[in-house]
């Protein structure tokens, strides 16, 4: 076994624990922590197989922006999970059922593995060879020219979140002091201050 | 290369323009005070695309490596998506002003919306699908819950999101099934696996994802649990244009899938959608017949027309496709003209959605009952007005296509939802009389109810020919089918 191999099974065995780990935590928080520990070890996965690019995003956007936004909400939201559990538990049979059948076509699916017929020639390879183009560049390649439309169409979609986040929960407030930049930077010290000269023991 | 892609896009291109360059204006001038008029201006621009479309659009240009298509079904989709869409805009106006709910957003929401539509039923590829799919749900998510200050329409907004985002999962995990088995997202790519002799199990079990994810976007039975707490919930206006323009865009995307994608297996969907069709077409009519509320009274309506919307669908045949959109064109205009009255119900001022205040309404204002007998007679399939011929295509195909119990079903469910169309047309005329709706209608509302009614009560007759909509569906289906 090379280290690589070793790597690999290290950082699998941690991320299939870790994402089991973070549905049956009890304590919300620590769920989050072990998810964070499961983008880790797929960040590493990524690594091995020569995808550093993505798995430094996963890193930084993952764990760095989602997680943390997750960590945060779980910690400020007042949710007794108990209760939901509990909720949740009325709904275990017909839930469980629906698995179970879930469960059986899949293995239906993926038991008999067979691709259709000619799949090699659809699957050409859409990126250049490693030695060709780095990931960074095999990635942009596809992201702006390939899948051009879709791309744009995410930013879009970008576009109506922000706007929808806006239009949900923006309020203005008539009864709210708000700073006024102008007026604070044409206040003149001449009017706002009054000089006086006290003399000793005299007072106002 | 990219110019002639992005010569295909000019219409989503000039929309998105519009959209940035609407919120930029109204952010920076007087913000709320400016959206009637941009209101009007989206409607505009909407009509202006339309017949852009309709003019300059020929035969089957293909862009973006496989990934937008534009022929003539997407095409006839995108006139009627983008037609309703403005009517719906232009008479859900005055609503908006008068429950003060009118913001500058709302307009640029529903174009984005309308951009992802058009996106939707020019698709391609299974990727474009999902990104114009979002983009349209995304939109329709935050202006059902447009009144944010009321509970309703927040768990409207938050019911439809939540539902929303799962029929998103099943529709991406059904994708990646297909992806995995078929080894592309391209629908080209797709239908060769699908015609090149025996299908994986694999791929199947992807299909049958796939459409349970879009038969929740068209709110066919059993997908449809969310269709009349939503409708219900949101802002009337919003409700209008749930009812009518995403589920032109939702039914021409199923279309899409399943003959451009899996056109050559036409006996593994059929079965499928044969069953959405029956239980959507019974449960529109038997759920309804309880209701008190008219705006869930459309809701289950409008699910029971999407059961025989499907029913042309199910038929598998070009001719089943051309009844779908006959059908669908037809449904949107008996839903614009009765949106337009539901909008204006009002009693004491305020809007009221309560069947029963419709009672004796006839023996008040004549003419508007009239109309919305009209319309409810159409909704119900009574020849020989125009909802007639909408159901007599998806029933002739299904038949055709030698499915006489899937039509045999069709008609029994008709005549059980006749029931509750009917029903409001006796409490108009022969309800007992009492207090009921204030009568008075915007000049815009009113235009919206007659022209609508006037087009269904006359346009069957033999000069008009249903102004030429079996010819255009005709050849918007044979460009699908092939």
């Amino acid at each position: 076994m090379t280290i690589a191999d070793f790597t690999f099974y290290l950082f699998a065995a941690v991320m299939v624990i870790a994402g089991l780990l973070t549905v049956t935590a009890r304590n919300p928080v620590h769920s989050v922590l072990w998810l964070i520990l499961a983008f880790l070890s797929g960040a590493g996965l990524f690594v091995l197989v020569g995808a550093e690019f993505v798995a430094m995003l996963l890193i930084i956007v993952y764990v760095g922006a989602v997680a943390v936004l997750f960590l945060f909400v779980v910690m400020m939201l007042d949710i007794d999970f108990a209760e939901l559990k509990a909720e949740m538990a009325k709904y275990m049979p017909l839930a469980g059922l629906i698995g179970v059948v879930l469960l059986m076509q899949l293995a239906l699916a993926f038991g008999p593995w067979t691709f259709a017929d000619g799949i090699e020639g659809r699957l050409a390879n859409p990126t250049p060879a490693l030695d060709q183009a780095h990931n960074t560049q095999a990635l942009g390649l596809i992201l702006y020219d390939r899948y051009f439309l879709a791309f744009q169409v995410s930013g879009l979609i970008l576009l109506v979140a922000m706007i929808g986040a806006i239009v949900l929960t923006l309020r203005h407030r008539a009864d709210v002091k708000r700073q006024d930049i102008v007026a604070q930077m044409m206040r003149d010290p001449k009017k706002a201050l009054e000089l006086k000269d006290v003399k000793p023991g005299q007072g106002l | 290369m990219i110019g002639a892609d992005l010569s295909i896009l000019i219409p989503e291109i000039v929309l998105a323009v519009f959209a940035m360059a609407a919120m930029l204006a109204a952010v920076y001038t007087s913000k709320d005070a400016v959206a009637p008029a941009l209101t009007w201006g989206t409607a505009l621009i909407f009509v202006v695309m339309a017949f852009y479309i309709a003019v300059t659009g020929e035969g089957v240009r293909v862009g973006f490596n496989g990934g937008f298509v534009d022929d003539g079904f997407a095409r006839f989709a995108k006139i009627t998506i983008l037609l309703s869409a403005a009517a719906i805009l232009i008479v859900g106006i005055e609503f908006m002003q008068k429950s003060d709910l009118l913001r500058f957003e709302y307009p640029i929401l529903v174009t984005l919306s309308v951009i992802g539509m058009m996106v939707m039923v020019s698709s391609g590829d299974l990727i474009v699908l999902y990104v114009g799919l979002e983009l349209q749900s995304l939109a329709l998510y935050v202006i059902a819950s447009l009144r944010r200050d009321s509970v309703r329409s927040t768990e409207a907004g938050l019911k439809y999101f939540i539902l929303g985002a799962l029929s998103s999962g099943l529709l991406l995990y059904g994708a990646s099934l297909v992806y995995g088995f078929a080894g592309t997202t391209q629908f080209a790519g797709i239908i060769e696996t699908a015609t090149a002799g025996e299908m994986p199990v694999g791929l199947l079990i992807g299909l049958v994802f796939l459409i349970s994810g879009l038969a929740f976007k068209v709110s066919a039975a059993p997908f449809h649990m969310w269709t009349p707490d939503v409708y219900e919930g949101a802002p009337t206006p919003v409700t209008a244009l749930l009812a009518t323009a995403p589920k032109v865009a939702a039914v021409a995307l199923f279309a899409r899938v399943v003959h451009d994608a899996f056109g050559g297996a036409v006996g593994e969907w059929q079965q499928v959608v044969a069953l959405l069709a029956v239980l959507s077409m019974f449960l529109g009519s038997i759920a309804a017949i309880g209701q008190t509320d008219i705006k869930r009274l459309m809701a289950y309506s409008s699910i029971g027309h999407m059961g025989f919307a499907l029913m042309g669908l199910a038929a598998g045949t070009e001719q089943g496709v051309e009844a779908m959109l006959i059908y669908i064109a037809i449904y949107v205009t008996m839903n614009i003209g009765t949106f337009s009255f539901i909008l204006s119900m009002e009693k004491d001022g305020r809007h009221v959605t309560d069947i029963s205040a419709l009672s004796s309404f006839a023996s008040r204002e004549g003419g508007k009952a009239l109309a919305l007998l009209v319309l409810m007679f159409s909704l119900a399939g009574v020849p020989p007005l125009v909802g007639f011929f909408g159901k007599y295509a998806v029933l002739f195909a299904a038949v055709e296509a030698g499915m006489a119990w899937l039509a045999i079903a069709g008609v029994i469910a008709s005549v059980i939802g006749a029931y509750y169309y009917l029903r409001i047309v006796y409490l108009m005329y022969f309800g007992e009389d009492r207090e009921g709706l204030d009568g008075r209608m915007g000049l815009v509302t009113y235009a919206g109810l007659m022209a609508m009614a006037a087009l269904i009560a006359l346009a069957w007759l033999p000069g008009l020919n249903l102004l030429g909509l079996e010819g255009m569906a005709a050849a918007a289906a044979q460009t699908l089918v092939r």
